[in-house]
């Protein structure tokens, strides 16, 4: 989906765990017992010592250097390859693969259209992360709030939008855009309003935002919403007892507990928002204002396979995923001390 | 494990073979000792697989298997991403014209020349030089095409007094007129979304945009013939006569079926599209000839399409002589016709097979009386090796054009794409002259 990565799926079960719970001040790992090593053989030791944890590393070491280690290393050797061809390049033999040392990321680096779709990502995040996270954390402490009734029902539908796969979701909200087929132009027009066009080259950004958006927002209020779950009653009976409004806890409580929360959410969206790639996908064919290379990832599609250059869209997709680490590398370093301060 | 079958097989059933060598197809390159010959086909022509079954009940020795594809596109990348994997690619390919010196450079497709080379009398010229890019290596047998018409809603036309235009000029008028008695109401839509209708245009004005001159390429996107038809359209688009939407969305859709679209500038297959699309118009439309330029009467190709076999192919004999037949059979042929609804492009077997108009036009007996003199009129076009390259820039240049609605734009986005295109090839090492 356009605002969280899949893998993120892990990270709120281990928080709807704490939920489920609901004891903070549960022991730290009882599982972890410490077995009394019986004297043994040297060889048995070195067995179990030595080996026994690789073998139990080795499915997943397996795992990873074949499907995400090898796929990488392949993508650097192809990022540096480049197609060959003589004559009239028809024919077996015409073309052949040479090495192209670093003209394939000097060509990625230099394009112009590269740097503007890195730019619209750019326009395209800040429009989206603030809002989305915004109105999740919104939705969070309301459905917390005490006055909330309903909550089950209100949790579930907000977070359904998030079940539907971006490119449906964008199919559906294609049509929504389209003022011929629109329920939305139709019921506008009937009134007397004049509605902008959504697929007009001024808007499209915030109409794709709102896909990903409606999309995002669902998750991201239930990782905000289980952390608040977490904090203990007591805090909040302590916080009212000095006469605080469920404002003031709000404001002074709650957002500050949730903190790494809203953190992490934030970087899962910094990492989605670097990726977009369906929305603008589905709703190119729809409209004149998406090009083919209107996101970086989407460049990175139609270099590899409409202009079937595999070696320019290694290269690119490089230099994508070294700047996504950047990015979330140094936005970790600028709000860890802030998040995490406390426990310092 | 298949050379372990193959062994055995040829251990133990050795006399089986024997028998069954003699009643084989000439053809299998590997008679009988394995069962019968299997060949793969990705196609994405409607139906086809009713048509392959034919060639099933006959020839049990060689079983073709129809795999169904997206469509053109999407076909083809996976088989150039089959091709340069080094496996996983078909035995047999339905591929685009404009496709096949894209194909022919990735070393995709095998040469057929000496299964299928006596069919050239079969096909109109222009279409068998599509297949052999001019030279004497043959990549592929004709299909189907796509020669370029004028649909229009005959209604509309007669409510608002107009006559068909067969000029650009009275095309324009029209255009004007009929915008100007609705203001949703429009007689076609620049699309910036399908390079291959535009470059039909161009085919129609009497360029190509690629030659081939002796070991180098030529690219004349930017050619005066072809300006003209951009300046034409931007200037239509410019002064709102036309839209500027894409074809083929949910709204271009809506407005063929409610009758804000008044006419299509399309091809042979379009019966096929309005019935699916635009359902409550059955027999509302009529179609003629493309309006013309000045000269001789002319027209391009939007589509059309051929059999090919892959490089990777281990059947490539059997694999030809299925091609051979699924295109020029009196009865796959008819078939063809029939179920797939694509217009042949062997020239007797297409007259023999298409003699009752399309249910959609049965207003119009006539229909393919119309379209054969139209197919006569297809101008030469040569394809080059980077098409998607070209295509893709089509896409994105003449999108920004039609989202500024001025006709400099229009004239601008075919330079850009004359030079991304020449600028591609040249980085790849292609001569370019």
């Amino acid at each position: 989906m356009s605002a969280q990565p899949a893998t993120t799926g892990s990270t709120g079960a281990g928080s709807a765990g704490n939920t489920v719970t609901g004891d903070p001040l549960r022991p730290g790992n009882p599982a972890k017992t410490v077995a009394a090593v019986p004297e043994r053989r040297r060889s048995n030791r070195f067995r179990s010592r030595v080996l026994t944890p690789y073998l139990m590393l080795a499915p997943g070491i397996l795992l990873f250097a074949v499907f995400m280690a090898a796929p990488i290393f392949y993508t650097l050797y192809l990022s540096f390859q480049r197609i060959e061809v003589s004559g009239l390049g028809l024919g077996s033999g015409a073309r052949k693969q040479v090495f192209a040392g670093f003209d394939n990321y000097a060509a990625a680096l230099s394009d112009p259209e590269f740097g503007a779709s890195v730019g619209r990502v750019l326009t395209y995040g800040v429009i989206l992360i603030p809002s989305m996270l915004g109105l999740a954390l919104l939705f969070a402490l309301l459905l917390d709030s005490r006055r909330s009734r309903a909550t089950t029902f209100t949790r579930v539908s907000i977070f359904l939008p998030y079940a539907v796969p971006a490119v449906i979701s964008s199919l559906l909200w294609g049509f929504l855009y389209l003022p011929s087929v629109s329920p939305f132009y139709y019921v506008t027009e009937r009134l007397g309003f004049d509605m902008p066009q959504i697929l007009s080259s001024g808007l499209i950004m915030f109409g794709i935002a709102n896909i990903a958006l409606w999309g995002g927002v669902g998750f991201n209020m239930i990782v905000i919403y289980t952390s608040l779950k977490a904090v203990p009653n007591d805090i909040y009976e302590a916080a009212r007892l000095d006469g605080a409004s469920e404002m003031q806890i709000a404001l002074r409580i709650k957002i500050p507990i949730v903190m790494p929360s809203l953190i992490m959410t934030g970087l899962f969206s910094i990492v989605a928002t670097l990726q977009v790639f369906a929305e603008p996908t589905t709703l190119r064919p729809l409209t004149n204002t998406l090009s083919t290379s209107w996101t970086p990832l989407m460049k990175v599609y139609r270099d590899a396979f409409t202009r079937d250059d595999i070696y320019s869209a290694a290269a690119s997709s490089i230099v994508i995923a070294a700047a996504t680490l950047l990015i979330s590398f140094v936005f970790l370093r600028v709000v860890q001390k802030r998040a995490f301060g406390q426990e310092d | 494990m298949r050379s372990f079958l193959r062994v055995g097989a040829m251990a133990t059933v050795a006399a089986t073979a024997l028998l069954t060598a003699g009643c084989s197809s000439p053809a299998a390159d590997q008679p009988a000792a394995d069962g019968p010959v299997e060949l793969s086909f990705w196609a994405w022509a409607p139906n086809i697989e009713k048509v392959v079954d034919l060639w099933n009940e006959e020839n049990p020795e060689i079983k073709v298997t129809v795999s169904k594809q997206d469509g053109g596109d999407p076909a083809i990348t996976k088989l150039l991403t089959a091709i340069n994997a080094g496996s996983g690619a078909p035995d047999l390919i339905q591929a685009e014209y404009q496709k096949i010196p894209t194909l022919v450079a990735s070393d995709a497709l095998a040469d057929i020349s000496e299964g299928a080379g006596g069919l050239q009398e079969k096909f109109p010229e222009g279409v068998w030089d599509s297949v052999t890019l001019g030279g004497d290596a043959l990549y592929a047998v004709p299909q189907d095409s796509g020669p370029m018409m004028f649909y229009y809603r005959e209604d509309i036309f007669k409510e608002l007094g107009l006559e068909v235009p067969t000029t650009w000029e009275e095309y324009a008028d029209v255009a004007r007129a009929v915008h100007a008695s609705d203001p949703k109401r429009y007689l076609g839509t620049f699309s910036a979304n399908d390079a291959g209708w535009f470059a039909g245009m161009a085919q129609q004005a009497g360029t190509s945009w690629w030659s081939i001159d002796g070991d180098s390429w030529g690219v004349d996107i930017d050619s005066e013939a072809t300006e003209k038809v951009a300046s034409y359209w931007g200037g239509l688009v410019e002064e709102g006569a036309i839209d500027n939407k894409p074809m083929y969305t949910p709204e271009w859709n809506a407005g063929l079926n409610d009758g804000s679209q008044v006419g299509w500038l399309s091809a042979i297959w379009a019966p096929g599209v309005l019935s699916g699309n635009a359902a409550d118009t059955a027999g509302l439309w009529k179609v003629a000839p493309m309006p013309q330029w000045e000269g001789e009467e002319a027209t391009g190709n939007w589509g059309g399409s051929s059999t090919a076999v892959t490089s990777q192919s281990e059947h490539a004999e059997a694999a030809t002589e299925f091609a051979t037949w699924l295109n020029t059979d009196p009865e796959a042929v008819q078939a063809l016709a029939d179920v797939s609804n694509v217009y042949p492009a062997a020239t007797e077997e297409a007259e023999s097979a298409l003699t009752t108009a399309p249910d959609f036009f049965s207003n119009q007996p006539d229909f393919y009386d119309v379209a054969a003199d139209v197919a006569q009129t297809v101008n030469p076009f040569t394809y080059g090796p980077n098409v998607n390259v070209a295509f893709s820039a089509y896409n994105d240049e003449f999108a920004k054009a039609a989202d500024a609605k001025t006709e400099a734009a229009f004239v601008d986005a075919l330079k850009a794409m004359q030079e991304i295109t020449v600028t591609d090839l040249e980085d790849n090492g292609f001569n370019v002259k």
